[in-house]
């Protein structure tokens, strides 16, 4: 075991743990409020729009998130540039990079998951406190501002930690789409030096402390409100 | 879009230059690697929960050490990683008793590596099922007098599928998907496969699509197929609500 190439490669490992944080962050706060809307549609919209978040969820859960991203990678990168003037636009230099459709798989397929999560925390808010809140005179709007999803998101935070926790674990996959991030680091490594185990096992060093930041980060959020059981 | 020179169904056809066929046997792949990755990690995972239910101290702390370490790490480093150090590994013991290296079979390598992988998942699944079997059955299978291995035919494996049963569905909807992580260490299943009929049509998009319908087929072909065999073990149990 040689580890000797780090000093070498530290700068380009600091910039790819940036962009993997960067990839979470994106996919999970974009993620976050698409879910939301595809939970609300689910427990409370019309025909039309229910079946649109069902079908959405179904797809996005149901296949690999590695095709989603080749999906929008390659076919959709193919055929962006058929649409014309989009490579005098302002967007092209985002739309060309690879880190463009990493974050966009991500995000909607994080979407899909954690709206199903939220779907099961929406409906188990209790239904004495939303009556509680009409009879108060709320408007729809205002309970579900300040009752039915601030409860629905307090109890499924124990879940969205684990969610987030996986989305962490899914962002290597970047790397198949020309993204530096932390994985794409290690095998440039190994392509540098021949050393196989090294890089693997300090990039899972990186990945091993942000999953503990992110577990400890959810301990403080939970118990700073704690659940009446 | 412009019209493609060629038609969709020509370019999905079974037969080359369709890759309608190329397709369907990467299905096929990936789903003969789930199952066997599923079977290898069904019989880790028996093996783990029985060992970490024993109790034997050192048994439960690798076992701690083996469930915590793959379901922390980010799976395609995993499979990367194994892969290498199984190669690596198998190569070296081989030379050390004096027989030449061997390539091992894309397969046999993705299928042992997945189910390394699955069987951490199941140690957990299968240990929760055993605790949840009431205590009084066990017990009263005791004072029947039955054997282990009796005990463990006639009373806990019919007492823990149920339990077992929708962690098991989980898992298995989850490997068909991982499986696609293989692609990456080059083994051609459904992903790879359509990686290389999307490069030489340029029809990216089309084959993307059709790659991510299959997938979705076999998920929802699984989903009815596991509903069927949760209604046959829990028959003439209570149904909740």
């Amino acid at each position: 075991m040689t580890f000797s190439w780090i000093t070498a490669y530290w700068p380009l490992l600091l910039a790819g743990a940036g962009q993997t944080v960067l990839l979470l962050l994106i996919s999970v706060v974009f993620g976050f409020v698409i879910a939301i809307g595809l939970a609300f549609a689910q427990v409370s919209g019309g025909r039309l729009t229910r079946h649109f978040a069902r079908a959405y969820c179904t797809f996005f859960r149901g296949t690999p998130l590695l095709i989603q991203l080749w999906l929008l990678y390659y076919g959709v990168g193919s055929l962006l540039p058929m649409i014309p003037g989009i490579r005098q636009s302002l967007f092209w230099p985002i739309l060309r990079e690879g880190f463009f459709f990493a974050a966009l798989s991500f995000t909607l397929n994080y979407a899909a998951y954690e709206a199903e999560v939220l779907r099961g925390a929406l409906l188990a808010v209790p239904k004495g406190e939303l009556e509680a809140g009409y009879a108060f005179g709320m408007r729809r709007s205002t309970l579900v501002r300040r009752i039915w999803l601030p409860r629905a998101i307090r109890i499924a935070l124990p879940t969205i930690g684990g969610e987030i926790v996986m989305q962490l674990k899914a962002t290597p996959l970047a790397f198949t789409v020309t993204v530096m991030d932390l994985y794409a680091v290690a095998s440039m490594v190994r392509q540098d030096t021949l050393l196989v185990y090294e890089p693997l096992i300090v990039v899972t060093g990186f990945y091993l402390v942000l999953t503990a930041i992110i577990a400890s980060a959810f301990r403080r959020f939970e118990a700073q409100v704690p659940l009446r059981r | 879009m412009s019209a493609p020179q060629q038609g969709i169904l020509d370019l999905l056809a079974l037969h080359p230059p369709g890759w309608g066929g190329t397709l369907l046997a990467g299905a096929a792949s990936t789903i003969a690697i789930s199952a066997g990755a599923f079977a290898v990690g069904l019989v880790l995972g028996a093996g783990g929960a029985f060992a970490k239910l024993s109790g034997n101290r050192l048994l439960v702390r690798l076992l701690n050490l083996y469930t915590t370490a793959v379901r922390a790490i980010p799976e395609l480093i995993l499979i990367v990683g194994l892969y290498y150090a199984g190669m690596d590994g198998l190569n070296r013991l081989l030379a050390a008793v004096s027989i030449p290296a061997v390539e091992i079979n894309g397969f046999v390598a993705a299928v042992a590596v997945l189910g390394f992988v699955q069987g951490a998942y199941m140690t957990e699944v299968l240990r929760g099922a055993v605790l949840a079997i009431p205590a009084g059955q066990l017990e009263a299978a005791k004072a029947f007098g039955m054997r282990p291995m009796l005990r463990l035919r006639r009373v806990i494996l019919p007492a823990l599928l149920p339990n077992a049963l929708p962690g098991l569905a989980n898992l298995w909807m989850s490997i068909t998907k991982d499986s696609a992580l293989v692609a990456v260490v080059g083994y051609q299943e459904l992903a790879l496969a359509t990686r290389l009929a999307g490069a030489s049509t340029k029809h990216y998009f089309l084959f993307f699509l059709a790659s991510a319908l299959i997938y979705l087929a076999i998920t929802l072909v699984s989903n009815v197929v596991f509903r069927l065999i949760e209604r046959h073990v829990r028959r003439g149990q209570h149904t909740l609500a």
